[in-house]
């Protein structure tokens, strides 16, 4: 799953079945410090998320098509939840609920393709 | 699903018999502004898209299930039509 | 789906039972175009296609939908000849 931001929506009459009645998002993913990672793609709505919101996204077909209810049917992107906050290693509020938090930074230094 | 345009049309007579009766497009990625974006790929086509159209389509595995109960061997399908885009104002850089 | 043009043939006698009696080809990428293209794939052929030929290929979990592939461990199958490509000279 991908953190991504809702850019805009489309309007489409022809389409395959299983999309319709459901809301059809431009979703912009996003690099965990807010850039743009690589294109914006379309995805179906399954939480009624708004532009501008920050949003979960999945880009695995079996996840977006059980989200949306239509079990194998040709849909490849959802947005499956609606972001509130995102804390990271780095931020002192999510660093503190750590007991072993050098440990944690030694394995990160060793492990930095993650 | 990714946004595209339909810029082209491919016939082939010897095929898997899979690929029967389907119509096989070229399709160029776009951003949503319209701007062409990586690689031009062949499509076959769930809704009857036709030349110079703005369309969306399905990458990978999904992409066969356009045709329910039939075996199609495709990994890139149109499954519709954009008629509209609306934009919402777009932040340089997605913004945190 | 992407285009290409057969290059060549892979030869192994030893592999998978499953890809007994299939003829597996190299192909380069070709953009709708003509222009050949960084790359080549090694590919199943489905369709009896010749050296150079212009040719039709799909990739991923969907080559196991061709004919003939049903539960191979194929990811890049050859499913069509190239007859004509039109391209809409609008830009």
């Amino acid at each position: 799953m991908l953190i991504a931001r809702v850019i805009g929506d489309l309007t489409a009459t022809r389409k395959h079945p299983s999309h319709e009645g459901k809301k059809i998002l431009l979703v912009q993913p996003l690099e965990l410090d807010g850039s743009n990672r690589g294109q914006p793609v379309v995805a179906l709505d399954s939480v009624n998320a708004g532009i501008g919101e920050r949003v979960l996204l999945t880009l695995d077909g079996y996840a977006a098509f059980t989200a949306v209810g239509e079990t194998l049917s040709p849909i490849d992107a959802a947005v499956i939840g609606i972001v509130d906050h995102v804390e990271m290693d780095s931020s002192p509020a999510f660093a503190s609920t750590s007991p072993a938090k050098k440990k944690k930074k030694q394995d990160s230094d060793q492990h930095q393709d993650r | 699903m990714y946004l595209g345009r339909v810029t082209g049309r491919l016939w082939s007579s010897i095929k898997n018999p899979g690929l029967e009766a389907q119509r096989l497009l070229i399709v160029q990625p776009v951003t949503p502004e319209g701007e062409p974006t990586g690689k031009a790929l062949i499509c076959t086509d769930a809704t009857g898209a036709g030349a110079g159209e703005l369309i969306y389509w399905v990458r990978g595995r999904e992409a066969t299930f356009a045709f329910q109960g039939v075996d199609v061997p495709s990994d890139a399908t149109i499954v519709g039509i954009v008629d509209e885009i609306h934009l919402g104002k777009r932040k340089p850089g997605g913004g945190a | 789906m992407t285009l290409g043009r057969v290059a060549g043939t892979v030869v192994a006698t030893r592999k998978d039972p499953r890809l007994e009696g299939h003829t597996l080809l190299i192909v380069k990428p070709v953009s709708p175009e003509g222009k050949e293209e960084a790359g080549y794939l090694v590919a199943v052929d489905t369709v009896s296609a010749g050296n150079r030929e212009l040719v039709l290929t799909v990739s991923g979990s969907s080559a196991r939908m061709a004919h003939g592939c049903k539960d191979k461990p194929v990811d890049c199958v050859i499913v069509g000849i190239v007859d004509e490509v039109a391209l809409d000279d609008r830009k």
